[in-house]
């Protein structure tokens, strides 16, 4: 170690130059880059764009107009798609027989009278739809009404799923508004804001779905119940995300970028928008993909209960809430058929969110 | 000469709360009582082992930490900055600047280079556009960079460049005095002298006093000026770095520079390496008498009842011993 004048040296500079690549990429564009090579991931996220798609078009993806109500077939069994060279896809007629015993009706195919399927037509109402048909092309039944449930299934779709998506949108910003300032200030305020998180926590989730549903004014429209649906998950779950962000924050206020920051002269808003939530933000992201499917199956709970979205608005829960009764299962098992979805989309979520994750920390 | 840093009496203790309320069950002495002076243009090395104290003094000093008591009295107007707030502070602020160990954890890995260096002039409002990036441009041209690597992260560099851009950035306010907090000990060897170079040279260039901290006495032994040895919380000898180096009178300074290797293998033989037995105590229950008695080998019963002072000796050194007159320690 001596003092030489020269301190310009070529040897660190070279040590650079294999990474030279990656050295202009952004901590997003890395994650990016990580996240594509996960298979799982991109599947999941692709499962998921075709159920949002579809949520969004539902009135072109439903078969049928999802509110018809067709007496004559009604608790229809999922009906059979035929296909013939000559004609391409149709669909048997029906007769029905009511039972005199049960009073139900009974139906039976009718092989002579065949309904064409049409596809990216549009129906008698003048309506845009992918597949459609002028017969009774109920591909997974109907309900006590008669209406289409698969129908019924795309247009639930918007409100369960959007359900998370806003849900946790606003209990991202509470959490992380909240969990920034008890992290970063400490002291009484974070005393305070962890007391408050423990004690929802603590709190039997059923029961507190129950007392702040059956809360909501009978008198509200469907979009009234559904915003108070989603406040009321969002108020649920912001406790979590809080300890999360909280957390990070904490590590990331005693790292020597945030002293430095502050030595510079930097005030708290600055040292909190540039160096602490932008930590955060991977992670906030990882945590809010989780916590999608916490919040549907929150939703779907609620309606299943009753409680929550009130017909004539539809969701995943409320057509559950349809089998809840031990004969309606027995005579009609094809109306279980929305838990499927809910199964699927939530497995998805968290398979996204675990791509995420590993995306994300690449120390993990 | 013109002291640039005057520190008198300062104290950092940290309360240690337990329990439900929290109540305050004692304290964590990290800097108890320490005085001293740096001058402009000089660098004070800042010496002992981990645990000592030495981060959180130099964090005191720049008021990162808010200080317990004491008195820190800046530049050449000397003025106390110790009972400044955060916006009272922001005037000295930038006059003094700190270098980190942990090149990692010193740069924040999702900002480009440029915004690196350039945040401390962002923050202050000095420089926007097309200046800053010149301002910046120019940082790293000190610092032996390339200007053009100012669009990329922190991650592309290697632990000796990491180090060059956060001097970049130390320099960006043109402080006056720099606190360098273990700049080199995170970096391999050959890489640790050219970063005492460039720092060496960057001191004469710009005028720039340093207060350097380290663990590691041979690091210090060629740019110090004068040395400062603490040991929990206080500290326990200083003076001209010379002067300490070749006859310590602190037996804790001895055995430090005992473990500083020299170049002759000769003389390197000849050398008794004096193995400290034990860590430092606990900081919050320090020995009675002379902290350093437990693992002193000249330790009496003096030692283990009363506390020496810090008593100035020949040749411009004080040492905190009580036989600091009649032991023959060896140096180099």
């Amino acid at each position: 170690m001596t003092r030489r004048g020269d301190t310009m040296t070529t040897a660190d500079h070279a040590q650079t130059a294999t990474v030279q690549d990656s050295g202009y990429l952004s901590y997003r564009t890395l994650i990016w880059r990580r996240f594509r090579k996960n298979r799982m991931g991109i599947a999941a996220a692709a499962v998921l764009s075709l159920f949002y798609f579809a949520a969004l078009f539902a009135g072109s993806f439903s078969p049928y107009d999802h509110n018809e109500i067709r007496i004559q077939v009604r608790y229809l069994p999922p009906q059979d798609l035929h296909f013939d060279w000559s004609g391409g896809f149709y669909v048997n007629g029906l007769t029905s027989t009511q039972n005199p015993v049960t009073l139900e009706l009974e139906y039976e195919t009718d092989p002579s009278r065949r309904y064409p399927v049409r596809f990216l037509s549009r129906d008698g109402g003048g309506a845009f739809r992918l597949i459609h048909s002028e017969g009774p092309m109920y591909l997974l039944g109907t309900d006590r009404m008669g209406r289409d449930l698969l129908s019924r299934m795309i247009h639930g779709g918007r409100v369960s799923l959007t359900v998370g998506i806003i849900g946790v949108f606003l209990s991202l910003i509470l959490g992380s508004v909240l969990g920034t300032l008890s992290g970063y200030f400490g002291g009484w305020i974070d005393h305070t804001l962890q007391r408050i998180v423990e004690i929802l926590a603590s709190f039997p989730p059923i029961p507190l779905w129950m007392a702040l549903g059956a809360a909501l004014p009978a008198g509200w429209t469907s979009i009234e119940t559904y915003l108070g649906i989603t406040i009321i998950l969002s108020i649920i779950s912001w406790g979590g995300l809080a300890r999360e962000v909280r957390g990070k924050v904490l590590v990331f206020r005693e790292q020597d970028y945030t002293t430095a920051a502050r030595s510079a002269g930097a005030g708290h808003w600055y040292i909190i928008s540039r160096h602490l939530l932008p930590g955060c933000y991977s992670h906030i992201i990882v945590v809010a993909t989780l916590a999608i499917p916490g919040m549907i199956l929150g939703e779907t709970a609620l309606s299943f209960l009753g409680l929550g979205i009130r017909p004539p608005m539809t969701s995943w829960g409320v057509l559950l809430e349809e089998a809840q009764r031990v004969t309606v299962l027995l005579n009609h098992p094809w109306l279980l058929f929305p838990a499927a979805p809910v199964l699927v989309v939530v497995i998805a979520f968290n398979f996204l969110g675990d791509a995420l994750r590993d995306a994300a920390d690449p120390y993990s | 000469m013109e002291t640039i840093l005057d520190v008198r009496n300062l104290k950092k203790h940290f309360p240690i709360r337990k329990g439900l309320w929290r109540r305050k069950r004692g304290d964590v002495r990290a800097v108890d009582g320490v005085d001293f002076q740096c001058g402009a243009g000089e660098t004070l090395g800042l010496a002992g082992e981990s645990g000592c104290g030495k981060t959180t003094l130099g964090r005191c000093v720049l008021k990162a930490i808010p200080p317990t008591d004491g008195d820190i009295f800046f530049g050449a107007e000397r003025v106390n900055l110790s009972p400044l707030d955060r916006r009272e502070m922001r005037p000295y602020r930038h006059r003094m600047q700190m270098v980190f160990q942990d090149p990692n954890s010193s740069l924040n890995p999702r900002m480009t280079v440029s915004d690196i260096v350039g945040e401390p002039l962002r923050v202050n409002g000095l420089a926007r556009g097309s200046e800053l990036e010149d301002r910046v441009a120019g940082l790293l041209a000190d610092v032996g960079l390339n200007a053009g690597d100012m669009r990329r992260y922190p991650h592309a560099f290697s632990g000796g460049q990491r180090q060059r851009i956060g001097i970049a950035r130390a320099l960006s306010l043109r402080p006056e005095l720099i606190i360098a907090d273990e700049p080199v000990s995170a970096l391999d060897v050959s890489v640790q002298s050219q970063i005492l170079n460039l720092l060496a040279l960057l001191k004469d260039r710009m005028g720039l006093s340093y207060i350097f901290i380290t663990h590691d006495l041979s690091v210090l032994q060629h740019i110090s000026d004068r040395v400062a040895i603490m040991y929990l919380g206080r500290i326990v000898e200083t003076g001209p770095a010379e002067q300490v180096y070749h006859h310590p009178l602190h037996p804790y300074t001895e055995a430090l520079i005992s473990a500083v290797p020299v170049a002759d293998p000769v003389v390197q033989k000849k050398r008794a390496r004096i193995a400290l037995t034990g860590d430092v105590p606990d900081p919050a229950s320090p020995p009675k008498g002379c902290h350093f008695h437990p693992r002193c080998r000249h330790a009496t019963d003096l030692c283990r009842e009363s506390e020496p002072e810090l008593k100035s000796y020949p040749g411009g050194v004080k040492a905190a011993c009580h036989y600091s007159d009649t032991l023959s320690l060896q140096g180099i």
